[in-house]
């Protein structure tokens, strides 16, 4: 960050502030420093660029100052709404990175089994080359991408085309499949339309925040810390509900603590209160809301090439108070360790008609083998009493990545989406084909590869050629115990796209390197719907390029030129107004380019050049247009869906062989699998290897002490870390908890495979493992 | 030429005057957080009897009621 500097003192001097941030962000959640942006800041021809940060799906605007074409500091843009100046430590610290000196500089291209570098020309001839083998050979379901949320617009946008449209496969699929499919399915099949309704201005009007199962003081840091300020100033409550104490609970004025996947009881449990205490709001149900069911016993998704569809049934209201009967607290307190007293407790606030309720939940709930349920779940206690859709009242499902929802959910790097809509439906192909340029056959009806399904092919050998980007899924995907060994056999030709080497690039027959953020124009969109672009701000070394230009280059040298039109200079310009023909509309139309140059992000659906703030409410919505006060316009017949989905088990739950829960997460220093963080020194410093986290008492009585060497097995790998006991987290007795950060211990060895069958979202949350003292 | 850094826990209400009594030693850059009680203090001294008769006067403050050092460099005179 500092290191053009030329005074040394004055490095080493920032240096003693970064660490002081870091360990003061360690102790205290959701704390913040905007004047240190001030200090020390290099005075001279410093020029401001702005853009969002690199990292999380809060999507903070971060302004990077550059001098003689090099970045040397950052700040929070005080213009953006999101942070209004304000960052996290991973925020303040992000262009270090850049300076670390393993980066990858040259595309490295394997030859007898050592890398040898080669110029990035030579190298996209090898993977178009082989690409276009691959399917001459093997038919074009035989190569694959796989993305990330990570990607810009553009850069999904040209994946999607290429695979989609040019070559006439559905094999693309993306890491937000490991993080917010959930969140997505929950989304459509309540509300027939993706992403959230309400915005982060919801903060300053909501009585509650309710949290369930996410730790937004180390993940959402810079959200978190607008929630404590409006605790402090007016009295908010924040109310964490979770299955481990973490920094968050420790801020809130209530945690409630729960067994692993009991929150779909709980949920439940909420309902029938509120049912049964008269809290319904009668005339938003009656105008608003249809009931349905699906199918139960729905299975785990552990075998491969599971197969699973949903068959929805309408119900009537008195049928789903039928089945809610299951669900007293009296009956849910037995298995779910909430008393029925924290349950009502939860009920009436959420009962309370002069309550305002923001419901915020982000991989708790979606890693989880029934996280399309408990999204729906979590709409039926918004919608039953109308708290949705208002300045603070409303369910807000957080995402993790910075464009997860910008890339992976709207351009749609998923095996079933379109940029508009999905494979499935005619019309979208049509839509698709007409904008693309493409016959509509060229696009198939049917769905292929999810995430984890993808990688078991690749295992399997059917897949024979894949091409990642902007992600490590070596580190990252649930059971990387199978999925190592089975990306480094022969029978798949591997290419990696990215900044620095991983254990995914370590498997690489191809390694491109990749522009970092700054390097390259773009586009994300953050968890409120908020379109932000940046322009590039500095060169990137050696051949570094931008992973959009990788992909139209192999798309020319696969000799579809003609769909890929751009020019090296403008691409991301002309790539985002083609790509905005698609949300054309009241319902999703995105911002100008000129518009997102001009300001610090932009919500969708822009009309008449407004930002959107909630969705289907007549009072601030266009797209409204059924005369009533609400429209949920996404399903045709304008109206919400409450859903009777009941408790099912976890797939494995602990027995006498496996006698804990493994529950998996991130921590506020560093971003996923750490592949950036680990490189920045101070964040490295701060946490710099991951750990096994205990309650005290099974400690006790194992004998663990702080800093012992534990292995952890489950039935499908195992792993060694240092015991962690009372320090950051604190689990539930017969719990651990452990960091997926440190590619150097493995945790996602050890965890499971099995997904939501509806979302397909694996789930890193539950599985059951044996702790030893080695 | 040590250059360390500190977290400093004001005592109660006296926040404002915490940082009053930091910003006026000339060995000392303060930066208050935005929502919290807590304070960073970057010190840096010419050398180690410096410093340790800084540590003498920061540690009669009226308004301190904590400190605690988080980071510590030395760098050479010419640097
Ligand atoms: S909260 Fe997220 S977006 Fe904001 S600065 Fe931190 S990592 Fe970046």
């Amino acid at each position: 960050m500092y290191t053009s500097l030329t005074n040394r003192r004055s490095f080493i001097k920032k240096m003693a502030v970064l660490s002081a941030m870091t360990a003061a962000a360690s102790m205290f959640p959701g704390i913040v420093f905007a004047s240190e942006q001030e200090n020390g800041i290099p005075d001279g021809d410093l020029e401001w660029k702005k853009g969002p940060c690199r990292f999380c799906g809060v999507g903070c605007g971060i302004l990077v100052g550059v001098e003689n074409g090099k970045a040397i500091a950052v700040k929070g843009d005080p213009n953006s709404s999101v942070n209004k100046g304000l960052l996290c430590v991973k925020g303040y610290h992000q262009i270090m990175c850049t300076q670390a000196s393993d980066r990858l500089t040259h595309a490295l291209v394997k030859k007898n089994g050592t890398y040898v570098k080669t110029p990035i020309n030579e190298a996209l001839d090898i993977v178009a080359n082989k690409m276009k083998s691959t399917i001459e050979q093997h038919g074009k379901d035989a190569v694959a991408m796989y993305t990330s949320g990570q990607s810009t617009i553009p850069e999904g946008y040209v994946a999607s085309k290429l695979m989609k449209g040019a070559i006439g496969t559905n094999n693309l699929d993306c890491n937000a499949r490991l993080c917010m499919a959930s969140a997505v399915a929950g989304f459509l099949t309540t509300f027939g339309a993706d992403e959230p309704m309400g915005c982060y201005d919801d903060i300053d009007h909501a009585d509650y925040f309710i949290t369930w199962g996410n730790n937004m003081a180390e993940m959402h840091p810079v959200l978190f810390s607008r929630m404590l300020e409006q605790k402090n100033r007016r009295g908010a409550k924040i109310i964490d509900f979770a299955t481990r104490t973490t920094r968050s609970s420790m801020a809130s004025d209530k945690s409630i603590l729960f067994e692993p996947q009991t929150d779909l009881a709980v949920a439940n449990a909420i309902c029938y209160e509120i049912v049964n205490n008269g809290w319904v709001n009668t005339k938003f149900v009656e105008d608003h809301i249809n009931f349905s069911k699906g199918l139960t016993d729905i299975g785990y998704g552990l075998e491969d090439k599971f197969k699973f569809s949903d068959k929805p049934t309408k119900i009537s209201f008195e049928d789903y108070k039928e089945f809610l009967k299951d669900y007293t607290p009296e009956k849910v307190a037995k298995y779910s360790r909430v008393s029925v007293k924290d349950i009502k407790y939860l009920a009436a606030i959420y009962g309370d008609p002069n309550k305002k309720v923001v419901s915020y939940w982000c991989m708790g709930m979606n890693q989880h083998t029934r996280g399309t349920w408990m999204n729906n779940l979590m709409y039926n206690i918004h919608l039953l009493t109308g708290k949705i859709s208002m300045p603070g009242n409303g369910p807000f499902s957080l995402t993790g990545q910075p464009s997860a929802c910008g890339t992976a959910r709207e351009v749609g790097t998923f095996t079933h989406k379109l940029p508009k809509g999905v494979v499935m439906n005619k019309k979208h192909r049509e839509l698709a084909a007409k904008i693309w340029k493409v016959p509509v056959e060229n696009i198939p009806s049917k769905p292929t590869y999810h995430t984890t399904e993808m990688f078991r092919a690749v295992d399997r050998g059917d897949i024979k050629f894949i091409w990642t980007q902007v992600t490590n899924p070596l580190v990252s995907l649930p059971k990387t115990s199978r999925y190592r060994p089975g990306m480094e056999k022969d029978s798949c030709f591997v290419v990696v796209s990215d900044v620095f080497p991983t254990p995914t690039s370590d498997v690489a027959d191809v390694i491109l390197p990749a522009s970092w953020h700054i390097e390259k124009s773009g586009l994300y969109g953050n968890s409120e719907r908020r379109t932000q672009h940046w322009d590039k701000m500095v060169e990137g070394p050696g051949e570094t390029t931008p992973d959009a230009w990788m992909t139209i280059e192999v798309a020319k040298r696969m000799g579809y030129g003609d769909l890929f039109p751009y020019s090296k200079e403008n691409h991301v310009e002309e790539i985002y107004n083609e790509y905005k023909e698609f949300h054309a509309g009241a319902k999703h139309e995105m911002a100008p380019l000129e518009v997102l140059k001009e300001e610090s992000g932009v919500i969708w659906p822009y009309v008449d050049g407004k930002s959107t703030q909630w969705r289907f409410n007549a009072k601030y919505d266009p797209a409204c247009d059924n005369g009533k006060d609400f429209h949920f316009y996404g399903k045709p017949d304008g109206k919400a869906v409450i859903w009777q989905r009941p408790f099912e088990p976890a797939p494995e739950t602990p027995d006498e062989e496996y006698p804990f829960w493994l529950n998996t997460g991130r921590v506020i220093e560093h971003w996923h699998t750490g592949s950036m963080t680990r490189r920045i020194p101070v964040l490295h410093k701060a946490m710099p290897n991951a750990y096994i986290e205990f309650h005290p008492d099974d400690a006790n009585a194992l004998g663990i002490r702080n800093g012992e060497r534990i292995k952890i097995t489950s039935r499908r790998g195992s792993c060694i870390m240092p015991a962690s006991i009372n320090e950051r987290g604190l689990p539930t007795r017969g719990q651990v908890f452990a960091p997926f950060f440190d590619e150097n211990l493995m945790i996602n060895d050890v965890t499971i495979d099995a997904f939501c069958p509806i979302s397909k979202e694996p789930d890193f949350k539950k599985c059951a493992v044996k702790v030893e003292k080695v | 030429m040590p250059i360390k850094s500190y977290l400093a826990h004001p005592k109660k209400g006296k926040r404002a005057e915490l940082v009053n009594a930091l910003s006026n030693l000339q060995e000392c850059e303060v930066i208050p957080a935005e929502n919290n009680d807590l304070l960073i203090v970057v010190t840096e001294t010419s050398n180690k009897a410096q410093e340790d008769k800084l540590k003498e006067t920061l540690e009669t403050i009226d308004s301190l009621k904590m400190l605690s050092m988080v980071s510590g460099f030395n760098t050479s005179k010419n640097d």
